[in-house]
C-alpha cells in the first residue's frame, strides 16, 4: 500500500485536483455526518427554500450513523454506511459546494459524472471497522435533526482518519481498477 | 413439563445481544486470519489486518464491532416439554433486545413503518423464527444482521430445468452485482428448495453454522466449494478494492420442494458476522 497523504478539511478545488483514485489519505479536521434520513431532510429544506443546518461549502460529508457514545467518549462505533442510497440526493449537495463524500460501495454513473463537474471526490473508509475508526474521532456534536437519533447531523472532529480515494475527478475508479487486477 | 421463567429468557437475550456485538466469534476471526494468509492483494491483506485489529479494539475497549448493530434476528428451537411463565416468549425476547441494546450502547436501527420511517427507539421488534422440537430445552440463536449486506440479498424461483447451473448463475450474479456494497469479504448463505418464504429462511439459517463448515450432504458440500471458488475468481476482494478473497464461506441449506419449482435465496452477510447462542 502506498504511504498515506495528509489532508485537512475543509477541502479546496486545489486539494481535489491533487487526488487520484487509489490514494490513501489521512484526514484531519471536521467531517459533517449525514445518511439517508438527513439527506432527505436537507434536500426537502432546499426545495422549500429553508435554511440549511450547516454550511456545506468545502465540507466533507461522512455517511455514518454511529452507535451511542459511552460516558466520557465522543462517540461509539462509527464506520461508513453504503453510499449508493445517497445517490438520490448527492448531486444537490455537490451543487452547494461539498468537496468530498465518505462511505463504502460503488456510486452511480450520474454521481461520478457530477463529481467531475463539481470537483468533488468520493472516499471509502473500511466498512465494518467502526471500532477502529471511532478512535480517530476526537469530538462529536449534534448540529441538526436530533430527532433522527442515529441519523442526526453531527459535526465530527477527526485526526488521522484513514480513507481511500475511490472516484477522483479524472474518471479514475479504485473499485474498477482493483477488480480488473484480480479477476480470474 | 419444565417451567422456564420469562425473566430468564429476557436476561439470556440481553446477554446475547451484547456478547455478539462486542466479541467476534472464533470461527469468524480464524476465517479472517486464514483469508489474510491467502489474499494476493497487498491492500486486501492490509484491510483484513484492520478488521482483525477492529475486533481486538471492540473486545478490549468496548466499542461495538460495527456501528450497524443490526436487526435482532432470532432462531428459537422450543422444546415441546417447556412452558414459559410470566410474559410470553415474544414479549420476553423483545424485552431482552430492548435492555441489551440500551445497556450495551448499541444502535437502534428499526423504524416503526417501512414507508413512514420513524425510529422505534429501542431496536425492537426482533425478527423471530420459532421452531418446535422434542425435549425440555430452549435453544436461542441470535444474529445482529446489518442492513448493508441484507440489502444485497435476493430470491428467485427457477424452473427445475435450470438445475445446478441455474443456481450457480443466480448466486454469482447476486454477489457480482453486490460488489463492494455488502462489506466483503462476505459470507454467502443460500437456501435451495422449499417455497418462496422457506428458501429465504433457509438462506438465513445457513449462516448459523460455524463459518467454513460444510453441509452434511456431500453433493451440497461440493456445490458450496464450487460456488466459493467461482466467487473468489470475481476479483472483488476485501472491501471491493480487488483481491482473491471475496467470500469467506458459502453455506447452503436445502429442503424438499414442489415438482414445478426450484426456489433459490441468497442471503449475504458481511465479514462482521455477529452471532451468539445459548441453550436454556
Amino acid at each position: 500500500m502506498k504511504s498515506p497523504l495528509r489532508l485537512t478539511t475543509p477541502l479546496t478545488d486545489k486539494d481535489i485536483e491533487s487526488l487520484k483514485a487509489g490514494d490513501n489519505i489521512l484526514l484531519d479536521g471536521v467531517l459533517i455526518t449525514a445518511r439517508d434520513a438527513a439527506h432527505k431532510r436537507i434536500v426537502e429544506e432546499m426545495d422549500s427554500g429553508g435554511t440549511l443546518p450547516v454550511e456545506l461549502s468545502g465540507q466533507v460529508i461522512y455517511y455514518v450513523g454511529p452507535s451511542p457514545a459511552r460516558p466520557g467518549r465522543p462517540i461509539g462505533s462509527a464506520g461508513p454506511t453504503t453510499s449508493y442510497r445517497m445517490d438520490a440526493y448527492a448531486i444537490r449537495l455537490m451543487e452547494k459546494g461539498i468537496k468530498g463524500m465518505i462511505g463504502k460501495g460503488k456510486r452511480s454513473p450520474a454521481i461520478i459524472e457530477a463529481m467531475k463537474k463539481h470537483k468533488c471526490v468520493y472516499f471509502a473508509a473500511v466498512g465494518g471497522a467502526g471500532a477502529l475508526l471511532a478512535r480517530r474521532i476526537t469530538a462529536s456534536e449534534i448540529v441538526a435533526y436530533e430527532d433522527l437519533g442515529p441519523e442526526a447531523v453531527r459535526r465530527l472532529t477527526v485526526k488521522d482518519f484513514p480513507v481511500i480515494v475511490i472516484n477522483d475527478i479524472f474518471g479514475g475508479d479504485a473499485y474498477i481498477m482493483g477488480v480488473d487486477k484480480f479477476k480470474a | 413439563m419444565r417451567l422456564i421463567e420469562s425473566q430468564t429468557i429476557v436476561q439470556a437475550v440481553k446477554s446475547l445481544c451484547i456478547e455478539a456485538n462486542y466479541n467476534l466469534k472464533e470461527d469468524v476471526t480464524s476465517s479472517l486470519r486464514m483469508a489474510r494468509e491467502r489474499e494476493k492483494s497487498e491492500t486486501g491483506r492490509e484491510i483484513l489486518g484492520q478488521l482483525l485489529e477492529n475486533a481486538e479494539i471492540a473486545r478490549k475497549d468496548g466499542y461495538p464491532l460495527c456501528q450497524d448493530t443490526g436487526v435482532a434476528v432470532f432462531f428459537i428451537e422450543m422444546g415441546q416439554e417447556v412452558s414459559i411463565s410470566g410474559a410470553g416468549l415474544y414479549d420476553a425476547i423483545n424485552q431482552g433486545v430492548r435492555e441489551g441494546y440500551a445497556e450495551g450502547f448499541l444502535r437502534n436501527s428499526m423504524v416503526v413503518h417501512p414507508l413512514k420511517r420513524v425510529n422505534t427507539g429501542d431496536n425492537t421488534p426482533a425478527i423471530i423464527h420459532l421452531e418446535s422440537v422434542p425435549g425440555d430445552k430452549i435453544k436461542i440463536d441470535f444474529m445482529a444482521k446489518g442492513g448493508g449486506c441484507e440489502n444485497m440479498s435476493g430470491l428467485t424461483i427457477l424452473s427445475p430445468a435450470a438445475g445446478v447451473a441455474g443456481v450457480k448463475d443466480f448466486v454469482i450474479k447476486s454477489v457480482k452485482e453486490a460488489g463492494s456494497n455488502p462489506c466483503p469479504p462476505i459470507i454467502v448463505g443460500i437456501g435451495i428448495g422449499g417455497n418462496f418464504e422457506k428458501a429465504a429462511i433457509l438462506a438465513k439459517k445457513s449462516l448459523l453454522r460455524p463459518i467454513g463448515t460444510r453441509n452434511a450432504d456431500p453433493d451440497v458440500a461440493k456445490l458450496e466449494e464450487d460456488i466459493l471458488d467461482e466467487i473468489n475468481k470475481l476479483g472483488i476482494g476485501p472491501q471491493g478494492l480487488g483481491g482473491s478473497v471475496t467470500a469467506l464461506s458459502v453455506q447452503i441449506e436445502v429442503f424438499p420442494c414442489h415438482i414445478a419449482s426450484l426456489p433459490v435465496a441468497v442471503n449475504i452477510e458481511c465479514h462482521s458476522h455477529r452471532h451468539a447462542e445459548v441453550v436454556l
